[in-house]
């Protein structure tokens, strides 16, 4: 493998592990408040067909991605109403919304578009265009370095950078604000944390809603970036990849992005075989390449290799003693 | 003391949930610019208007009941199966292997062959994750769904690879004539009039009745059902009591697991007679919704199973006649989940609040 096919295959990396990451923080945020979140990949899916259908009728991307965001948070609410006012089921809910997306987005899709279940295709203003960052061109001449910054740092659309800006943005609001504290400590003890006089129902709500902010861009993100309109069923796993990646990270923001983007990794691996059959010299079938994040998150699960210890009272609705 | 009377908890909730669900269904199909009703009744005439439709409804019905089941049996025992989808994949492979490598006499004793064989590998499947949670409390939930996905890959891999017909498409052969199961239409013909002409109902049906009244059994006459419920009701109880938790997880995913993996005698060998891909086609998941909705007695599964069986064939009919997609299914389907699994609260509160006015004011009456 060369130089410039290894920096091809990291630049896919790393638009590849977008997605999961917003995801994964997404759920990071939730489940730090006590919230388990298996629905992130439906909020992701109908977030992805509103993103792109809004973009496609209005012909501007930031409507999409305010209209994704929205479709996201609809299903953060039903999924906080569930879980925290109704004190119900959260993997059960996690699951509804699943199909919810899964089945809404075809059935409008259809309705609104007649393309058996696709919005049209997305073009110029409608969708996230790489940006150049500054000086990419002239110092794309520099050996080494500066191909790494022309192919591989430059180059990306904004949500790429957005994403990796929200990873020391998640470290701080998590370990250094008041807000961060209280959020984690509702998802360890939410009694504590009613008993200081700090209300555990909206601490929840709060998670939940930037849970449904990420995963809105994440879905806006696979539909107006990765690729040019919502086809069904795109977002494809990637919100049980993201929470194989946060279970892989151990809740964590930092580790969450070295696990995104090993299974990013993992993911360009599938889709360039080829490449992968030059440098270890024989086939790698490319099914396991996609399950290997899943057969990874097992053997951790297993307590193999360190172990993965969730937020206590994840899972649990919280009841005031009466 | 109970707030509600028995009969509201198993048949008034779950009705006012289904309500609610169906509602926003037609809700959803009004938006869509089509006319509820006129979908009804197009989805009843598909479903229930011919023995043909009839025999679709109940071959669907057959799936759910298997998935349904598996989910029940996990419950009870608080934990949350969600995969039925792998497991039935995996013992959609097991029945492959069995109808195709072992020369059966007879279709009757190829029927237990591979019903046996589907148990295992899908009770196989579901032991892992079982494994990790009992002595690992690795979360099942998380596992269970990172083994759909494996098993999808698993099956692509012999698919492909090892169990491939000669051909473009990713299937085994077909199974041999000695497998092929008694369908509705070979067991409903009377001379001139066949019965269940051309639908996949097979006498897989039956099995799983079968498989019904013997879990009823297992859960409410035998030891085995009273620590299973004990275990789920309190584990710190059943601890005291000299229940082995591990000995409950292990043996309620594996009986979860076999009945997930026996849908494939149905869909498998009964219907298609080879393995294709996805040859589940979501079933696992609908189980999820089946067994909420029967609140996880055998004979509650039984009903949601038809309820469903219904809604898949009529879905199936709706699409070929309205412009309404099939994924419309899904969208009831979630429904149904949400309302009586997630926001099950939201309709025992008010009705729980209900019932304790109405009490009170029975009881002031009789003071006076």
């Amino acid at each position: 493998m060369d130089f410039a096919t290894l920096l091809q295959m990291l630049d896919a990396t790393l638009r590849l592990a977008t997605p999961l990451l917003l995801a994964c923080l997404a759920g990071l945020y939730s489940e730090r408040a006590g919230i388990f979140d298996i629905g992130l990949e439906g909020k992701m899916l109908a977030a992805a067909f509103l993103s792109a259908a809004i973009a496609a009728v209005s012909g501007s991307v930031w409507l999409g991605l305010l209209a994704g965001i929205g479709a996201s948070m609809l299903l953060s609410v039903i999924h906080g109403l569930a879980s925290i006012t109704f004190r119900g089921n959260q993997l059960i809910s996690g699951v509804a919304i699943n199909f919810l997306a899964a089945g809404l987005t075809v059935v409008i899709a259809q309705s609104w578009f007649s393309q058996g279940g696709r919005t049209p295709q997305l073009s110029g203003d409608a969708r996230f265009n790489p940006i150049e960052l500054p000086f990419a061109g002239a110092l794309q001449d520099v050996p080494v370095l500066g191909p790494i910054y022309y192919e591989l740092i430059s180059g990306h659309t904004i949500l790429v950078y957005v994403a990796l800006l929200m990873v020391p943005l998640t470290w701080w609001i998590l370990f250094r604000t008041r807000f961060g504290l209280r959020l984690r400590a509702v998802g360890e003890n939410p009694a504590a944390v009613d008993t200081a006089g700090v209300s555990v129902i909206w601490l929840r709500f709060a998670a939940v809603g930037i849970c449904g902010v990420l995963c809105g861009i994440a879905g806006a993100y696979l539909a107006t970036a990765l690729q040019a309109g919502f086809v069904k069923d795109m977002s494809a796993g990637r919100g049980f990849i993201a929470l194989a990646a946060l279970i892989f990270a151990k809740w964590r923001p930092w580790y969450a992005l070295y696990a995104c983007l090993l299974f990013g990794f993992l993911q360009a691996m599938s889709l360039r075989s080829d490449v992968i059959e030059g440098v270890i010299g024989f086939q790698v079938n490319g099914q396991f390449l996609d399950v290997l994040p899943y057969i990874l998150t097992v053997v951790i699960l297993a307590g193999f290799v360190g172990k993965a210890i969730p937020p206590r009272a994840g899972g649990e609705p919280y009841v005031k003693e009466r | 003391m109970d707030v509600m009377p028995k009969w509201a908890d198993v048949v008034l909730i779950p009705l006012i949930s289904i309500l609610l669900a169906a509602i926003l269904s037609a809700l959803v199909i009004l938006a869509i610019g089509e006319n509820p009703w006129e979908a009804l009744k197009l989805m009843v005439d598909g479903a229930l208007g011919s023995t043909y439709g009839w025999g679709y409804t109940l071959y669907y019905a057959t799936n759910f009941i298997f998935t349904g089941l598996a989910v029940s049996i996990a419950f009870h025992a608080r934990l949350f199966n969600i995969g039925g989808e792998g497991q039935a994949l995996i013992g959609g492979l097991g029945v492959a292997i069995i109808c195709l490598y072992i020369p059966w006499p007879h279709w009757s004793l190829a029927l237990l062959g591979a019903a046996i064989g589907a148990a295992i590998f899908g009770a196989a499947w579901a032991a892992i994750p079982a494994f990790l949670q009992a002595k690992r409390g690795s979360h099942i939930v998380i596992t269970t769904i990172m083994f759909n996905f494996i098993a999808a890959a698993v099956l692509n891999y012999f698919l492909i690879g090892a169990l491939k017909a000669p051909g473009m498409e990713p299937a085994t052969a077909k199974f041999p004539e000695a497998t092929h199961l008694a369908s509705f239409q070979d067991m409903f013909n009377f001379g001139e009039t066949t019965f269940f002409r051309g639908a996949p109902a097979n006498i897989t049906f039956f099995v799983a009745l079968a498989a019904c009244v013997a879990l009823w059994a297992l859960i409410w006459k035998t030891r085995l059902g009273y620590e299973i419920r004990s275990f789920g009701h309190s584990e710190s109880a059943a601890k005291y009591a000299g229940i082995s938790p591990t000995k409950i997880i292990m043996v309620a995913m594996l009986i979860s697991g076999a009945l997930a993996g026996m849908m494939a005698i149905n869909n498998v060998q009964g219907e298609a007679e080879r393995l294709v891909l996805n040859a589940v086609e979501g079933a696992g998941f609908i189980g999820i919704a089946v067994a909420l909705m029967g609140r996880s007695h055998p004979f509650g599964v039984l009903l949601a199973a038809l309820l469903f069986g219904f809604l898949y064939q009529g879905g199936a009919e709706l699409a070929l006649w309205t412009s309404i997609p099939r994924e419309l299914i899904i969208v009831i389907q979630a429904l149904v989940i949400l309302f009586t699994g997630a926001l099950d609260n939201m309709v025992r509160m008010p009705l729980e609040r209900l019932f304790l006015s109405m009490r009170r004011a029975k009881n002031d009456g009789r003071t006076i």
